[in-house]
């Protein structure tokens, strides 16, 4: 995002002190939101914020900022920052950071550190949290003088947007937030990127890619987060539909190509839909955009794709040939490589690949809801069928992780990009009600539900506060199934049904959010569901509905840990196909 | 396989330890890793010698590259280059058993650069193998080694060769000037009897 200059005084030499270079700069960069937490480390930069026009989200616990940041930048594709104290202030968003890290979303994190006479002594509040984020950001800083502090941020939110985007932690001394320093906003500019030796979509190695991509007969795209962050969406469109190539996404990459496009598959991997990982299992090339081969998209990597060729295009070069070794790599930016190569490739008429494709689908068992057994519970499936229903596919859907993340994936179809936000590489529970904060923020004209587990919003509860706080319209769906429901399913599968401390107690959800002066209601049949979301729909504020499904679900179909990508673990068919009552279209 | 890699990296406080943390993500074994300051000011040259897979070499590169503070990689491990090593080693010796070792540090052309009573310590520069042939042949002459120092593998590739980093300061040559052929194109067989390892016992 080019950075808009807020006034004029951003071309002129001022001077100022460390903590207003701090939101001066922030302001140059186009920062109008930030999500923080103030401390005794930071309380100088806290003081300065009130000159800036920067509005300030105050958050129950840190972790929640640095969610709230990573929500942002999801929703919008801007950078997302977070501001916490020394010492426990900036410990709690290294789980924040590392979901951003392993997710690639640009965010910067400022944190207040002692002063820089006091650095290693163990005073008060201090931690050495460069060193302790230096595996999980993609680049860190320690600033101990004033001067220092624009010339850094400006390189924190260069790196945090470029190349593959990433989080980038800037720690900044009490004595540097109070000192005085000549600053000016266009004088602090980052030297240009330092050229990436090898970035490489050569002619040649394009050519080789093209030859492969004219003559094969089972092409797939795999089409990854990389898909958004570059912006490729129609590209990615335009090649699917001249060759007739089925997409299949990575979990991050849903959206990137709408879920109702004829040639969109849906989610592939570990809970992808049966055809999805088969179509990938038969193919003869794979054209992987913008994804890194994660182990749950592959399944067993000896008898991945067996017979396909792979083109890789990717941005970071260590992907390349990781875990699946690439045939043709084209590393750079998806969206110039796709367009270098778009108008060397002419249409193709041959669509025998695609119907036999679809013919997987054709199975009547294929599609597992159809198997639900009808015995009047209420399923998570359901449940979010009938808010995909409801919401015509177009609300942002915020999700936790587990069971119901899966269920998500599976049964919410994504037409526009940026539109699911969820946690991963990482996968952390506690996710959702914070990003979804961080989602509004940036996205205040959309309609964002939270889609969390019973477990998983628990952990991250106490943002309700800061979500009514802000006058936040966000809907709150709980899959509440009284279990830690894919701890369970793996224990059911893998453990003998040991359930070994995954059953979990909670509050009534519903009281919960009535002591925030949030209405909701407890939903226990299919009858109630379209009635509940409608209500969460039509409220003036938040809403919080608490769906309480059938306890001992199972997402299917599964592929073991371990297992070949087409040896699926599948729902018992028992006939039954409650999605026929209210078809599936819309 | 030893995997070897020439690191230029910003001269600044941390960086090591983020060079050094990349390996133990990636779970590698580092087998030497020496840091000096390089040609250019502000820039430090590393030779990182480790062990790996055949395949891990991309992989490491790239992931090196992937550090804010490496400003270029190269994998040096099938290219024509100059490794060196130095050691100071320290002996037992008494004025009876010195000529001996004498004899031994003229061969492996060692210098001698401390003599006390009771010891002396001997300096020698050299491929890993020629270190590692004096202190086998001093072993087994009953001499006993007090202590030994060693600089792990410094490296340099030969020939006209020069790091990207210049490029990337943009103060590499002007485009118009003749580009001199390298000279160890021809005959590199007999590189190095001219320009290889004169120190070479063998």
């Amino acid at each position: 995002m080019p950075s808009q200059p807020a006034s004029s005084a951003e071309h002129q030499t001022q001077s100022l002190t460390g903590a207003e270079i701090v939101w001066a700069t922030l302001t140059g960069e186009g920062v109008r939101t930030v999500f923080g937490y103030p401390g005794g480390a930071i309380l100088p930069i806290y003081d300065a914020l009130r000159k800036y026009p920067i509005h300030h989200v105050l958050v129950r616990h840190e972790q929640g900022a640095a969610h709230m940041a990573d929500g942002y930048a999801r929703a919008s594709g801007e950078v997302g920052v977070a501001v916490a104290t020394s010492g426990p202030g900036a410990t709690n968003l290294v789980t924040g950071i590392a979901t951003a890290m392993l997710d690639s979303v640009p965010m910067v994190c400022i944190t207040g550190q002692i002063s820089s006479k006091l650095l290693g002594t163990d005073a008060f509040q201090e931690v050495d949290i460069t060193g302790i984020t230096l595996p999980i950001t993609k680049h860190n800083f320690i600033v101990t003088k004033s001067e220092d502090i624009g010339p850094v941020l400006r390189r924190a939110f260069s790196i945090a947007r470029t190349g593959r985007p990433g989080p980038v932690l800037v720690d900044i001394t009490k004595d540097a937030q109070q000192g005085l320093a000549d600053f000016n906003f266009e004088a602090c500019a980052p030297d240009p990127h330092r050229p990436h030796p090898m970035l490489s979509a050569e002619n040649e190695a394009v050519s080789q890619a093209i030859d492969l991509i004219l003559n094969a007969q089972r092409p797939i795209l795999l089409v990854g987060h990389g898909a958004l962050e570059s912006g490729a969406s129609d590209q990615l469109i335009t090649l699917a539909e001249r060759l007739h190539i089925p997409v299949a996404s990575t979990l991050l990459g849903l959206g990137a190509i709408p879920a109702s496009h004829d040639l969109s598959l849906g989610m592939m991997g570990m809970h992808g839909e049966a055809w999805v990982n088969q179509a990938i299992q038969q193919s003869d090339l794979l054209i992987a955009c913008g994804m890194r081969f994660d182990d749950r998209v592959t399944g067993a990597l000896t008898s991945y794709a067996p017979n396909a060729k792979k083109i890789h295009i990717e941005i970071d070069p260590s992907e390349i040939s990781k875990n699946v070794k690439a045939d043709v790599a084209l590393i750079g930016d998806l969206k110039e490589i796709l367009e270098t190569m778009l108008p060397r490739i002419a249409p193709r008429k041959d669509q025998t690949w695609v119907k036999a494709v679809n013919a997987l689908k054709g199975v009547a068992s294929v599609r597992d809801i159809k198997n639900l057994p009808d015995s009047g519970h209420l399923f998570a499936a359901h449940v979010i069928h009938d808010l995909w229903r409801a919401t015509g596919g177009k609300a942002i859907v915020v999700t936790d992780v587990g069971q119901h993340q899966m269920w998500e994936a599976q049964y919410y179809k994504h037409d526009v990009p940026r539109s699911l936000i969820t946690s991963g590489g990482l996968g952390t529970m506690g996710f959702a009600l914070p990003a979804a904060i961080g989602a509004k923020m940036a996205r205040p004209d959309q309609e964002v539900w939270v889609i969390a587990g019973d477990g998983g919003f628990q952990m991250t509860a106490s943002e309700l506060s800061t979500m009514v706080q802000e006058k936040l319209k966000i809907n709150i769906a709980v899959i509440n199934n009284g279990f830690l429901g894919m701890v369970r399913q793996w224990q059911e599968f893998m453990y003998e049904s040991n359930y070994a401390c995954s059953p979990i107690l909670s509050p009534d959800f519903v009281k919960l959010a009535d002591a925030h002066g949030v209405p909701g209601s407890t939903v226990r049949t299919r009858g109630e569901v379209a009635a509940a979301v409608n209500a969460a729909r039509e409220a003036t504020g938040p809403y919080l509905i608490n769906f309480l499904v059938e306890k001992e679900d199972a997402v299917y179909p599964m592929v073991g840990p371990g297992a070949a990508l087409d040896e699926m673990i599948r729902r018992p068919a028992n006939g039954h196909n409650p999605l026929l009552e209210t078809s599936e279209e819309p | 396989m030893l995997h070897t890699f020439v690191a230029l990296v910003e001269d600044k406080p941390g960086v090591l330890t983020r060079v050094a943390s990349l390996f133990r993500r990636l779970n590698i074994n580092i087998i030497s890793l020496t840091v000096g300051r390089s040609e250019r000011p502000g820039v430090s040259r590393m030779s990182i010698v480790a062990e790996a897979p055949p395949g891990a070499g991309h992989r490491i590169k790239a992931s090196l590259f992937k550090l804010e503070s490496v400003f270029d990689v190269d994998d040096v491990g099938q290219l024509q280059c100059v490794t060196r090593e130095l050691a100071l080693i320290k002996v037992a010796a008494t004025p009876q058993s010195r000529a001996q070792i004498f004899q031994l540090s003229e061969i492996f052309r060692a210098r001698i650069v401390d003599l006390a009573p009771e010891s002396l310590m001997l300096e020698i520069t050299g491929a890993a193998s020629k270190i590692e042939g004096l202190i086998q042949v001093l072993n087994e002459g009953d001499n006993q080694i007090l202590e030994i120092a060693r600089t792990g593998r410094m490296v340099m590739r030969r020939g006209q060769h020069t790091s990207h980093v210049l490029e990337a300061f943009q103060l590499s040559q002007p485009e118009d000037e003749p580009v001199i052929p390298l000279t160890a194109e021809k005959g590199s067989e007999n590189l190095d009897v001219i320009s290889g390892d004169p120190n070479h016992p063998m």
